[in-house]
């Protein structure tokens, strides 16, 4: 494990991305018996500040399944397949090796060929080009990372994916400012959505990463705004007397699920984007704060948030027959969970001892599990591929993002070098290198 | 000349006749709930009669009604801010009189209108504290439309734990931020 902390120390000093900033990853724990990865400097890898192998590397180490070597460490840096000696790498103890080239083609983008070995079996388990304009030089890397973690784990990659949170600078103060960012899921090339001196929060993604949706104080009331990303243009689809909250998409994006307090206390809506933005009411409890909906993966139910029985707890709903369930036991405060990809997963905010964790919770055999020890740990949302979540939680009194597997064996910080880091949400799988692409 | 003398009611009156204010106003104000729970209760603790720290500057030639509420040159109560418990939204005892002073001036004053901010410490989640916050401004909303304010007067916005004023993370940073804010417009 010391071995890993100072290879990825070495290999964090290498990752610089400039102001604002979320500065370089610390890692804090890792598996112990970790695939051991060597990606050896690409041929034309130094594109600008970016170095292909260095992303890659450290993609995969912050997955926690890899220790990836450091360059220095390796005996030889091949580039083409015929180049790589297999004993170099079996003497360092190193399962798979990742080599490649890259130039600059005829149309002027950025070209790349890679290819992944396997060490003990001596052979090629993948190869494949690649082709983006230079300004996509990150996504490159990030897409390499995802093949080869698949083809390794059998699981997809999701390190192509984005991460939208909410900056706070100057928070209890008149020069407070909130600022909506977008970022890479590790951090880099972060740039703002949206910027007021009134509160953010509670952003989410559609599911085709086209849209987020958010709520903002900027009218000096609630409302929540749907913002186009590629476009920056924001519409603000509900605006009613108190609460406007807790906007997430349906699984299609053609339904917003969110909380109104509207007819005088906050209970749970949908509304129809697609349309006249209908509203259907889906719960109706007085006196109980109901929030904090989020969907099934088919559409069909919601889980929420709700009081109703003196704490609040998860509860889950059919939209079809307005059936209720209780979802959550332990405990007295349970609340804004998410569904794993699986549906048989929850995670959500638990308090404990008076502090408040992510804990994950097995639907059928409801056994709970503390994943984060950290205090006021909440917003946790999970990859796409389900095998991590992030969340906002303290460090040295402000707040911050860190991320943790959904196993919580794996978990790393991303601190920011200014004001307070909170309500990350993570996207759904993107293709940044598709021609259409937005991102 | 014989002068009527002025019937100063004591504090404990004045708390009395508060008191079935408020707990007039909960009960009407859920007549037409179908809550299947009975309202809480209205806790009234035994505290000691101390009166509340209304403003950080004490200037001895403060103006205060007969109850010792400062007031300011408008007569209205200097303090603006009523607290909270963690995780609750039930008014306490000792703010129950700038509350009262507060109504008054609304009743004499139609024309004005106030927005109650509602707000909450940072633990627990940040939607629950929007509905929490929501439910501080509507107790104090639901006291001073019991005191005779219309409605019509009355605004309220929740923030939550979006907008405290003291960004500490203990106790004593929490107690502050847990509060309803009563802002004249």
């Amino acid at each position: 494990m010391t071995r890993h902390h100072l290879a990825l120390t070495a290999l964090a000093a290498l990752l610089a991305w400039p102001a604002h900033a979320l500065e370089k990853i610390i890692i804090d724990q890792g598996y112990d018996n970790q695939t051991r990865i060597a990606v050896v400097p690409f041929d034309g890898g130094l594109v600008g500040d970016d170095d292909i192998a260095d992303i890659i590397s450290f993609d995969l180490a912050r997955s926690g399944q890899f220790d990836a070597l450091p360059a220095e460490n390796m005996l030889s840096l091949p580039t083409h397949p015929e180049d790589v000696l297999f004993r170099d790498w079996r003497v360092l103890g190193i399962e798979y090796v990742v080599i490649g080239r890259m130039w600059s083609n005829a149309q002027g983008e950025l070209a790349v060929a890679w290819h992944l070995f396997d060490v003990f079996n001596e052979r090629e388990l993948m190869a494949a080009n690649l082709a983006a304009p230079p300004a996509k030089a990150r996504d490159i890397a990030h897409r390499i990372a995802d093949d080869v973690y698949e083809r390794i784990t059998g699981v997809p990659g999701a390190f192509s994916t984005r991460i939208i949170y909410v900056l706070a600078t100057d928070a209890g103060t008149a020069q407070a400012r909130y600022l909506l960012k977008i970022a890479d899921s590790d951090g880099a090339r972060s740039r703002t959505l949206f910027n007021s001196d009134q509160p953010l929060l509670s952003a989410s993604w559609s599911p085709d990463a086209r849209r987020v949706a958010y709520v903002s104080f900027e009218s000096g009331r609630q409302a929540i705004v749907v913002q186009d990303l590629a476009t920056g243009a924001r519409q603000r689809v509900a605006e009613y007397r108190g609460l406007n909250g807790a906007p997430v998409f349906s699984p299609d994006g053609q339904r917003l699920a969110l909380v109104l307090s509207r007819d005088g206390n906050p209970e749970i809506y949908v509304m129809d984007l697609a349309g006249d933005r209908a509203l259907r009411r889906v719960t109706r409890y007085p006196g109980a704060i109901d929030t904090e909906p989020s969907w099934s993966a088919d559409g069909r139910s919601l889980i929420f948030t709700s009081d109703r029985g003196g704490r609040p707890q998860i509860y889950r709903i059919e939209l079809a027959n307005s059936m209720i369930e209780r979802l959550t036991f332990q405990g007295d405060y349970n609340a804004r969970a998410r569904l794993l990809p699986d549906g048989q997963h929850l995670i959500y905010v638990h308090r404990r001892r008076g502090t408040y964790h992510i804990a994950w919770q097995d639907l059928e055999r409801n056994d709970v599990r503390v994943l984060t020890e950290t205090s006021l740990d909440e917003s946790p949302s999970i990859a796409p591929n389900g095998m991590m979540l992030i969340y906002a939680t303290q460090n040295a009194g402000r707040g911050i993002l860190a991320v943790v597997s959904i196993d919580g064996r794996v978990k790393y910080k991303l601190p920011s070098d200014e004001g307070d880091v909170r309500e990350p949400a993570w996207s759904p799988y993107i293709d940044a290198l598709s021609p259409d692409s937005r991102h | 000349m014989t002068r009527t003398p002025l019937k100063r009611r004591s504090p404990k009156q004045t708390f009395g006749a508060i008191a079935t204010i408020l707990a007039a106003g909960i009960l009407a104000g859920c007549a037409g709930c179908a809550s299947p729970e009975a309202p809480a209760p209205i806790e009234i603790p035994d505290e000691p009669e101390e009166i509340a720290p209304i403003v950080a500057d004490p200037e001895p030639a403060r103006p205060t009604d007969a109850d010792g509420v400062w007031l300011d040159e408008n007569g209205r109560p200097i303090a603006r801010t009523v607290y909270f418990d963690f995780d609750q939204a039930v008014l306490k005892p000792r703010d129950l009189r700038v509350l009262e002073r507060h109504a008054e001036f609304l009743r004499d004053n139609r024309s004005r209108t106030l927005t109650i901010e509602g707000h909450c410490d940072e633990r627990g989640t940040r939607e629950y504290n929007l509905a929490l916050g929501e439910r501080r401004a509507n107790a104090v909303q639901d006291f001073l439309t019991s005191a005779g304010v219309r409605s019509s007067q009355l605004e309220t916005v929740s923030y939550g734990e979006e907008r405290p004023v003291d960004v500490g993370h203990d106790e004593s940073a929490w107690s502050k931020n847990r509060r309803a804010e009563l802002i004249y417009r």
